[in-house]
């Protein structure tokens, strides 16, 4: 009758379960296995940027923390570019870099953190304008059949977000706060604070990507 | 920067679990309530982390051993084994592939796992591996037993192994479970039923290999795994700095 496509079916997702940490952060889960666990700070001695700490919880939709979930994030560099073979922009690449990270919130406080260093702005679809520096997210947890994935924006690149092509697809504006990180000083340092809403007053902005 | 910027496929959400699934109770306060924002692809979505072998130790695909003290785990020694593809059918290669289960008895080394089971002094229960250049990857362990999970009165997981997956680009991330051919306890399972689909709940079966099984010392189960092809854009206009 008709050709089969032969296409694939992409695997369905499951939620990472209760016990995520495990598998992907050991040493949370209360055990040493390997010699070499993933790890929450992104840089090294030779990274360049702004050192920053991002941080923030996860709350549910009765408002109370959620003090097991997997945040992992993804970010170009200080100048603006990704470390992978696809990003050809004309920027510095930064070997002491790889723009990955994970971690889980904290059993007790809820708190995750990172120490990486603020991403440059990324150059947008063709034809767009380029995109104001951001971090990309991903959740997963018990209770989450699917990870969720948003993104991280800087209160203080007011100009830039303005212009931002992702940003501006949120219609309605307020929403648009969900996305922003607002800066703190703390011993000198400076600390973008991130919290995430999964559903209720203030729910955070999730894309379909 | 008029260099070629591939998209991937746009997920299938139909063969997906929704957000909100009741009958998974804890999905009910953790579950957005607004719709996603539909993405097109940037170079934020394309591109991902990559992962070198010399990252991971020489056991680290090895759940027999790699964590073993006094002897080995208890348990049915088991290998599972498969290809990461995409949508399109091509290998995924150097991909990062990280497993984690219970133990034999159905208990998770975890500090807040309190089902009361036994610890396996020998068993860690994760581990990890990276892609051959055809997607191939492969594990040993020991088959997972099922446990008790709170959810209705008397709920129980079959037994399953977690996967989480990258593939090149961070839209390709995923996380999910493999079940074992022939558990009893699969069709009542409150987790895989948050799939909407039956082809799809099938598809996260492995079947158990007998041709891959070790003579006298390991029984396998096969699992391949696919993730989001990328699309054609053979009449597209490029996409800048990509």
């Amino acid at each position: 009758m008709v050709q089969p496509l032969g296409y694939l079916h992409e695997t369905s997702s499951q939620t990472a379960g209760p016990y995520v940490h495990i598998g992907l952060i050991p040493h949370q889960a209360g055990f040493k296995i390997f010699d070499n666990d993933f790890s929450n700070d992104l840089t090294f001695t030779g990274t360049k940027g702004e050192r920053i700490r991002i941080e923030g919880r996860v709350f549910d939709g009765s408002g109370a923390l959620c003090k097991d979930i997997l945040v992992e994030i993804w970010q170009a560099n200080a100048a603006g570019k990704y470390n992978h073979p696809a990003d050809q922009q004309d920027k510095e690449a930064d070997p002491s870099f790889r723009g990955w990270g994970r971690t889980g919130t904290d059993f007790q406080t809820g708190v995750y953190a990172f120490e990486t260093v603020k991403p440059g702005p990324v150059v947008g679809r063709s034809g767009g304008k380029p995109m104001a520096p951001h971090v990309n997210v991903w959740l997963a947890a018990r209770g989450i059949n699917m990870g969720l994935s948003t993104r991280i924006y800087f209160a203080d690149e007011a100009a830039l977000n303005a212009e931002d092509p992702v940003l501006s697809m949120i219609e309605q504006g307020q929403r648009r706060e969900t996305l922003m990180a607002r800066r703190e000083e703390r011993d000198g340092k400076p600390v973008y604070v991130f919290d995430i809403r999964l559903q209720g007053e203030g729910e955070t902005v999730f894309f379909d990507i | 920067m008029s260099a070629h910027l591939d998209e991937f496929i746009q997920r299938d959400r139909t063969i997906q679990p929704p957000a909100l699934t009741p009958a998974y109770k804890t999905s009910v306060l953790r579950s957005p309530r607004m719709a996603l924002l539909s993405l097109q692809n940037s170079l934020s979505e394309v591109t991902g982390p990559a992962f070198g072998k010399g990252e991971l130790g020489p056991l680290d695909n090895d759940l027999i051993l790699n964590y073993a003290k006094t002897g080995e785990p208890i348990g049915e020694r088991t290998i599972v084994h498969g290809r990461l593809l995409d949508e399109n059918g091509r290998g995924i290669p150097s991909a990062l592939v990280e497993v984690w289960q219970a133990n034999a008895g159905g208990r998770y080394r975890h500090k807040n796992d309190t089902y009361l089971a036994p610890v396996d002094p020998n068993f860690g229960g994760c581990g990890r591996m990276v892609t051959d250049e055809t997607g191939y990857y492969a594990f040993r362990t020991i088959k997972p037993g099922a446990y008790p999970f709170r959810n209705d009165v008397n709920s129980w997981r079959p037994a399953h192994i977690h996967f989480s997956l990258f593939g090149s680009g961070f839209a390709q991330r995923l996380i999910t479970q493999m079940y074992f051919e022939g558990d009893p306890l699969i069709p009542r399972d409150q987790i895989l039923g948050t799939i909407p689909c039956a082809e799809a709940r099938k598809r996260l079966v492995a079947a158990l290999d007998f041709n891959a099984a070790v003579p006298l010392d390991s029984l396998a189960y096969k699992f391949d795994i696919v993730l989001r092809g990328k699309r054609q854009t053979v009449f597209e206009n490029k996409l800048q700095g990509s």
